[in-house]
């Protein structure tokens, strides 16, 4: 046993978990921000929804599936100026988060569209007949009945981010991506790589499992 | 009152405007119960949803109480709405909601009823309904008789003077109809709101409507009180939909016709005339004997009427036509 896990410091574990929690955390919390308003723009701005604006849901379009479409590792080297700019380095815990966002907030924008699409129409109407403005209808009831598969979304988002955190380790990301590929691949230390891999995989789960809960919880149907 | 002033719908579809609704006048009295008659596609949800203006006429005025509602701006136009019920054929409630909440929801969105005020009206509705045990249910917890219930209260809850009612019994199975359009009538006579009521089935007109609009093909083809257009309906869709909601064939009755002897009478009586010894009477004093082909004895909201089909041989028919006319029963004669 002792020969085994030789070249794995737990200590070194255990910061770096603590960073992916971080990193994931901070950056589902700004993706969630940026994407809820985002997707509900989109689908307000759809066809034959409430605020039709073909240029407009154009151009957010656009602008969504280009972020999607780039691999994210490339996405992580183009936003090296930004981040810069925004927080003052590229590297660490702090510097990967604005790519993981750039990363999260459209992906998860469209889940927050698709789930607002699922809302029966007859609902909106209903809401519209009892005269309500478009903003009681969004928080009112467009909200509240997409919740179940908003926060599905958010449960995806935030296992794709879980995801994305490890690969920032290679432009010096931090966490347990970066421990994986310093030690466990760099020094081919596969113990390590195997660790890293193994609290990835448990935390994806614990991440499901808790998405799937809150799911049910506020299903009502 | 409502009335549409030329009103008309259509939809632009590749370039080229598909007429929905061609331009219809007609007035709907307050306090009444209106039926919209037609098969899917002829245009009776488009009507019904230019009232409360969920679609806007691309001509002509609809006048509610006299004020003209296609001209109101969107602050008038959401309050407007909120004077105008409305139910529909898949309930619409807010799965994320309780049936209470479902109900207290068009209060909260007007703003201007206190905490208690929208406590008490829910606690009133629920109880007027018969939902009071199910108020902290969520709507997949109940049947659908009990959700087009909860639809029902929450259309009233701003105390509208308007009910427009979107097919909503057609999800319902035939004992819930019934309970259902009860309730509506209820209603109707227990808060005189005028009810626009759009259906498929002449039975559900038959049951509940003081008038009765037919339409077909994006118009209104006939239109009058229930009894009239139900007992004497003069537009082949009429018909259609009154022998289908009595379940007669058109061809058996045809067939079953040309084995009877002698001449053919169709009489309808109406309210007190239903109940006479009448047939009887008139056989004796005209000395025609009669067998009876087909009949029917029902009620058009409160007023029972019959329908009889006769074949009358032999006797002085002369006499028998006149007696019959005399008793105030409607004759015609088939051949």
């Amino acid at each position: 046993m002792e020969n085994l896990l030789s070249n794995v410091d737990w200590l070194e574990i255990g910061w770096a978990s603590w960073d992916t929690l971080v990193m994931v955390g901070l950056s589902l919390l700004f993706s969630v921000l940026i994407g809820l308003p985002l997707g509900v723009l989109l689908f307000l701005t759809g066809k034959r929804q409430l605020l039709e604006q073909p240029m407009a849901y154009a151009v957010l379009s656009f602008v969504v599936n280009v972020l999607r479409s780039v691999p994210f590792i490339i996405l992580l080297i183009v936003m090296i100026p930004v981040t810069v700019m925004i927080i003052g380095t590229s590297l660490g815990v702090a510097g990967a988060i604005p790519p993981l966002v750039a990363g999260g907030a459209p992906f998860f924008a469209r889940l927050v569209e698709t789930s607002l699409r699922e809302v029966d129409r007859g609902i909106i109407e209903a809401t519209q007949a009892m005269g309500a403005t478009v903003r009681q209808i969004i928080f009112g009831a467009l909200l509240p009945e997409a919740l179940p598969g908003i926060i599905a979304g958010i449960t995806v988002t935030a296992i794709t981010l879980v995801s994305y955190a490890a690969m920032s380790g290679v432009v010096g990301g931090g966490g347990l991506g970066d421990l994986a590929i310093r030690f466990g691949y760099q020094r081919f230390q596969t113990d390590v790589m195997v660790i890293t891999v193994a609290l990835l995989v448990v935390f994806v789960q614990l991440l499901q499992m808790a998405g799937d809960r809150l799911v049910t919880y506020f299903s009502r149907r | 009152m409502i009335e549409f002033d030329q009103v008309q719908k259509s939809y632009e579809v590749g370039g080229r405007a598909i007429p929905a609704l061609k331009a219809t006048s007609m007035t709907v009295a307050a306090g009444e119960v209106f039926g919209i008659v037609g098969h899917s596609g002829a245009g009776k949800s488009t009507l019904v949803r230019l009232i409360n203006l969920l679609e806007r006429p691309t001509g002509g005025r609809i006048l509610i109480d006299g004020e003209n509602v296609t001209d109101y701006n969107a602050e008038q136009l959401r309050g407007f709405r909120r004077k105008v019920g409305m139910i529909f054929q898949h309930f619409n409630l807010l799965s994320s909601k309780t049936v209470a909440d479902n109900i207290a929801f068009p209060m909260k969105l007007a703003g201007i009823y206190s905490r208690q005020q929208i406590r008490d009206r829910v606690d009133e509705l629920l109880a007027r309904v018969g939902l009071s045990d199910h108020a902290s249910k969520y709507p997949s917890q109940l049947s659908g008789g009990q959700k087009q219930r909860v639809g029902i209260a929450r259309a009233l809850a701003c105390r509208p003077s308007i009910l427009l009612c979107d097919e909503a019994t057609s999800a319902l199975d035939p004992q819930t109809t019934q309970s259902v359009l009860r309730l509506l009538a209820d209603i109707n006579r227990e808060l005189g709101l005028t009810i626009v009521l759009i259906t498929h089935e002449m039975d559900v007109v038959r049951r509940v409507c003081d008038r009765v609009a037919v339409m077909d093909a994006g118009e209104v083809v006939e239109l009058g009180a229930v009894s009239d257009v139900f007992l004497h309906p003069e537009h082949p869709t009429t018909r259609d939909f009154v022998f289908e909601s009595e379940n007669i064939d058109r061809d058996e009755l045809q067939e079953d016709l040309s084995h009877a002897e002698g001449r053919i009478l169709r009489l309808t009586f109406r309210g007190e005339s239903t109940y006479k010894p009448l047939l009887g009477k008139v056989a004796r004093e005209s000395g025609v004997d009669f067998s009876i082909l087909s009949g029917r004895i029902d009620h058009i909201k409160d007023t029972p009427y019959g329908q009889l089909t006769l074949s009358l041989v032999g006797g002085d028919l002369d006499i028998a036509m006149a007696a019959l006319k005399a008793a105030d029963v409607h004759v015609e004669v088939l051949r």
